[in-house]
C-alpha cells in the first residue's frame, strides 16, 4: 500500500513538474527570425538582425514581454538565400502555441517565395522597406505589409531630391540618370517607377545591372564613365554597395552624384571604402543611425545586463532598422490584443493587429522611437502606411541628414499599385477582398 | 577614334581583370598538378588567408603598431594560419584519402570549403575589413588621343605585376627544384611515387601549403579592391572558366585563360549586354569555357590525358 502511495504521488509531482513549463509555454508568443549571419550579405544582416533581437529582448526585460506574454523567439540562418529562406519557415511557422506570429525575412527575394505561402497558413509577412511594391493593396495582398515604404515610394523620392538638386522638376527634362541594380526581384523592383517618371519628367533613364553578390561591376561603371549620366541611382545590397562606390570613385564618377536606397545606407556600404566613399548620399527609411529614447532602456535593460546580440553595430542604421522592424511587429501584437485579449495571438490576429495599427505622434514618444520615425497608419486598404522618406550623405565619418522629408507623388504611384495588384489577382486568380466591409 | 577609346577602354580592363581571377586559378592549378585533386576549397583558402591577414594588422594597429610593420605581422600569421591549415587537411581529410577515386578527393575538399568559410567567420568575423595596401584610383592614359583618356585601374595593374612574379616562382619551383619535381611525379601517380620514396604526406603538406600562401596573394590584392569579406569565396567561380580554358595542369594556362575570360567577359557586358539585358558576364565566362571544351576538352595548355583500357 506504502509503495502505491509513493508511486502516485512520484506521479503526481511528476505531472505537476511537466505541465508547469507547459503552462508557462502557453503564454509564451513565438517570434521567428530569419537572418543571415553568414555570408556575403552577413555585414548587412548581422546588425538587422541583432536590432531585431535586442527590442524583442527589451519588452521582455523591462516589460515582462507583450501585456504579459513573454515574447520567444528563434533565428533561423538563410544566408539570403530564397530556398533557405523558404526551409527556414517551413520549420518555424508551427512554432509556440499559436504558431509563428509573423515573419520578416529581410529579402525580397524570399518575400516573393513567401507571398505565395502566407495566404495558406495565415501568418502576416512584414517586409518593412521591401518586398512588392503593390503589396500595399491590402485588397489583394491581405497577408502581406510593406510597412513605411516601398522601392517605389524610394525610386519617387530619388528622383523628387534630384529634383530639387537641379533646381525644380522642371529641370529634370533632358537629363540622363541610371539606375545601377542588384539583377535579382530586389534590384528590379524601383524600374517601373523610374519609367513612369522618367516619362513623366522627361529625362532619360537606363537601368544598368550586377550580377550577385556584385563583387565585379567595372564594365557597368566604365559604361557610366562613358554615359556620362547626371546622376546614378543604386540599389545594391551587401557587398555590391560598396564596390559600387569604389568603382564610381575608380572611375571618377563624382559620389555626391549616386544615391543609394535605404538598402545602400548603411555604415558596412560606405565604410570599406573609406575616404571614396565620403559625398555619397542615400535615402533614409525614415530613420536614420543614433541613439534616442528607446535606446536608454536598451543600455539598461539589454546592453548593460549584457544581454545583446550586437558588438559593434549599436545604434547604427541597421541596427535601429531592426529596432524599428520589432517595434512595428510587436505593436501589431498588443493592437491585436486589444480586440482578442492578453494571451499568445495567432498569425490571422496580428494580421487584424497590422490592419488596425496607428501609430500616433504620442505613441511613437511613448515607445522611444521619436526622431526616428513619423507617424503610421495601416488599414484593410493600405498596407504602408507612409509615403515619407528622407536624404542622408556620409561626410567620411557618419551619415549627415541633407533634406526634410519628402512625400512620393501618390497621384503617380496609386495607378501603379492599382494595375500591378489587378494583374496579380487575375494571375494568381484572387477575388480581392471588400475593405469597407471588414471591421 | 572616341568608340576605339572606349573599346580599349574595356579590353584593358577585362584583361587587367583576368589577371586577377588567374591568381585564385593557379591555386587550384597547384593543388591538381600535384595531387589530382580539384580543390573547391581554393576561394574559402582566400577567404581564410584575408580574414587572418586583416584582423591581425587590424589589431597590431589598435596596439599602436606603424602600418607596414603590422602588414608584416599580419602576413606572417596569415602564413602561419595557412600552414596549419594545410597541415590539418593532409593530416584529417587527404591522409586517409589516398589512392581514393579524384571524384571522393573532390567531394572532401567541398567540404573542407565549409569548414573553413564557417570557421573563418567564426574566428575573424563576418563584417567588411578594409585592407588599403595597394592604391585602388586610376590612371588616365592618352588624354590627347582619346576624350577622357584611357582609364587603368592601378590596383589591377598591381595584380597584374604580383601574378607575373608568382608565375616566374611557380614555373622555377616546378621546373627546377626537387621538390617540385616530386609534386609533378605525385601528381601522375600516387601509388607511384610512393614505391620510388617519395613522402606523400610531405608532399601533399607542402602543395597545400604553397597554395595557401597564393591564396594569400590573392587575398592581399581582392582584398585591397573589395574590403575582405565573405564575398570573396566566389572568385572560385570565377576561377572556374579561367581553368577550363587555360588547362587544369598549366601554370601559363592560367593566366593566358585569365585573360581570354577577363577581355571576353567586359567586351561581351559591354557590348552585347546592353542589347539582351545586361548582368551577363558571370554567365558569358562559362559560354567560352564550354566553346573550349568543345573544341579542346583538356583546355588550351593542358596535357591530353590519354587512358588505355
Amino acid at each position: 500500500m506504502l509503495k502505491l502511495t509513493m508511486a502516485l504521488a512520484a506521479v503526481a509531482v511528476g505531472a505537476t513538474a511537466a505541465a508547469a513549463p507547459a503552462l508557462a509555454q502557453q503564454n509564451e508568443q513565438f517570434l521567428p527570425s530569419l537572418v543571415y549571419r553568414t555570408g556575403p550579405y552577413a555585414p548587412n544582416g548581422i546588425p538587422f538582425a541583432n536590432g531585431v533581437a535586442d527590442y524583442w529582448t527589451l519588452l521582455n526585460e523591462r516589460d515582462g514581454g507583450i501585456n504579459g506574454v513573454k515574447i520567444v523567439f528563434e533565428e533561423c540562418e538563410t544566408g539570403y538565400a530564397t530556398d533557405k529562406g523558404v526551409e527556414c519557415y517551413e520549420r518555424l511557422k508551427g512554432k509556440g502555441p499559436t504558431g509563428a506570429g509573423y515573419f520578416s525575412p529581410l529579402s525580397t527575394g524570399i518575400t516573393f517565395a513567401l507571398t505565395e505561402k502566407v495566404p495558406g497558413d495565415k501568418i502576416p509577412l512584414l517586409t518593412m522597406g521591401y518586398g512588392r511594391s503593390e503589396s500595399r493593396n491590402g485588397a489583394v495582398f491581405p497577408w502581406n505589409f510593406v510597412a513605411v515604404g516601398s522601392y517605389w515610394t524610394a525610386a519617387d523620392v530619388a528622383v523628387q531630391h534630384i529634383a530639387k538638386e537641379l533646381g525644380g522638376v522642371d529641370k529634370l527634362k533632358g537629363k540622363k540618370i541610371s539606375l545601377v541594380y542588384h539583377d535579382s526581384p530586389y534590384g528590379k523592383e524601383p524600374i517601373a517607377a523610374l519609367e513612369e517618371r522618367a516619362k513623366k519628367n522627361g529625362f532619360t533613364f537606363k537601368a544598368i545591372p550586377v550580377t550577385h553578390p556584385g563583387v565585379e561591376q567595372k564594365s557597368q561603371w566604365l559604361s557610366i564613365r562613358q554615359d556620362r549620366p547626371d546622376y546614378v541611382l543604386l540599389w545594391g545590397w551587401g557587398v555590391m554597395n560598396s564596390t559600387a562606390v569604389k568603382e564610381a570613385a575608380a572611375v571618377g564618377y563624382p559620389r555626391d552624384k549616386v544615391i543609394g536606397v535605404w538598402w545602400s545606407g548603411a555604415e558596412p556600404d560606405v565604410t570599406p571604402a573609406g575616404e571614396q566613399s565620403k559625398g555619397y548620399k542615400a535615402l533614409m527609411l525614415q530613420h536614420g543611425a543614433g541613439k534616442f529614447k528607446v535606446h536608454a532602456d536598451l543600455d539598461k535593460f539589454v546592453i548593460s545586463k549584457n544581454k545583446t546580440a550586437t558588438k559593434d553595430d549599436y545604434a547604427q542604421v541597421l541596427y535601429n532598422r531592426g529596432l524599428l522592424n520589432s517595434m512595428l511587429g510587436t505593436e501589431a501584437i498588443r493592437t491585436a490584443m486589444k480586440k482578442y485579449g492578453n494571451k499568445p495571438m495567432t498569425g490571422e490576429q496580428i494580421r487584424w493587429g497590422f490592419e488596425n495599427l496607428n501609430l500616433t505622434e504620442a505613441r511613437i514618444k511613448e515607445l522611444g522611437f521619436e526622431g526616428m520615425v513619423s507617424p503610421i497608419k495601416l488599414s484593410c486598404q493600405d498596407h504602408q502606411g507612409a509615403d515619407v522618406a528622407r536624404v542622408q550623405q556620409w561626410d567620411g565619418k557618419e551619415w549627415k541628414i541633407i533634406s526634410g522629408y519628402y512625400k512620393a507623388d501618390l497621384s503617380i504611384l496609386d495607378p501603379m499599385v492599382k494595375d500591378a495588384s489587378a494583374k496579380y489577382a487575375a494571375e494568381k486568380k484572387i477575388t480581392p477582398r471588400d475593405c469597407s466591409k471588414e471591421s | 577614334m572616341v568608340a576605339f577609346g572606349q573599346f580599349l577602354e574595356v579590353l584593358i580592363s577585362g584583361l587587367l581583370a583576368g589577371v586577377l581571377y588567374s591568381l585564385v586559378a593557379l591555386g587550384f592549378v597547384l593543388i591538381f598538378k600535384a595531387s589530382g585533386v580539384f580543390n573547391f576549397a581554393q576561394g574559402a583558402m582566400v577567404l581564410l588567408a584575408g580574414l587572418a591577414l586583416v584582423r591581425a594588422l587590424d589589431l597590431m594597429v589598435a596596439k599602436g603598431m606603424p602600418f607596414w610593420g603590422a602588414v608584416i605581422v599580419g602576413l606572417v600569421f596569415a602564413a602561419a594560419v595557412m600552414s596549419l591549415t594545410a597541415y590539418l587537411v593532409e593530416r584529417f581529410v587527404l591522409g586517409p584519402l589516398v589512392n581514393q577515386d579524384g571524384l571522393t578527393l573532390f567531394m572532401a575538399t567541398i567540404g573542407v570549403t565549409f569548414i573553413i568559410e564557417g570557421g573563418a567567420q567564426m574566428l575573424f568575423g563576418a563584417e567588411v575589413y578594409p585592407l588599403p595596401l595597394f592604391p585602388t584610383d586610376a590612371w588616365f592614359l592618352f588624354e590627347k588621343t582619346f576624350e577622357g583618356g584611357i582609364l587603368v585601374s592601378k590596383i589591377d595593374v598591381w595584380g597584374g605585376m604580383i601574378a607575373a612574379v608568382l608565375v616566374v616562382g611557380l614555373a622555377l619551383f616546378f621546373q627546377r627544384t626537387k621538390t617540385g619535381r616530386a609534386l609533378r611525379a605525385v601528381a601522375d601517380d600516387h601509388a607511384a611515387a610512393q614505391s620510388v620514396g617519395i613522402s606523400l604526406d610531405w608532399i601533399w603538406f607542402i602543395v597545400w601549403l604553397v597554395a595557401g600562401l597564393v591564396a594569400l596573394v590573392a587575398a592581399t590584392v581582392w582584398g585591397t579592391k573589395l574590403g575582405v569579406q565573405f564575398s570573396i569565396t566566389f572568385l572560385a567561380l570565377k576561377a572556374l572558366p579561367v581553368l577550363i580554358i587555360g588547362g587544369f595542369t598549366s601554370v601559363p594556362g592560367a593566366i593566358v585563360g585569365g585573360l581570354i575570360v577577363g577581355a571576353g567577359e567586359k567586351i561581351a557586358e559591354a557590348y552585347l549586354g546592353p542589347s539582351i539585358g545586361g548582368g551577363i558576364e558571370y554567365w558569358f565566362a562559362y559560354v567560352l569555357a564550354l566553346a573550349v571544351l568543345l573544341a579542346r576538352p583538356q583546355g588550351l595548355f593542358g596535357e591530353r590525358i590519354i587512358e588505355r583500357i
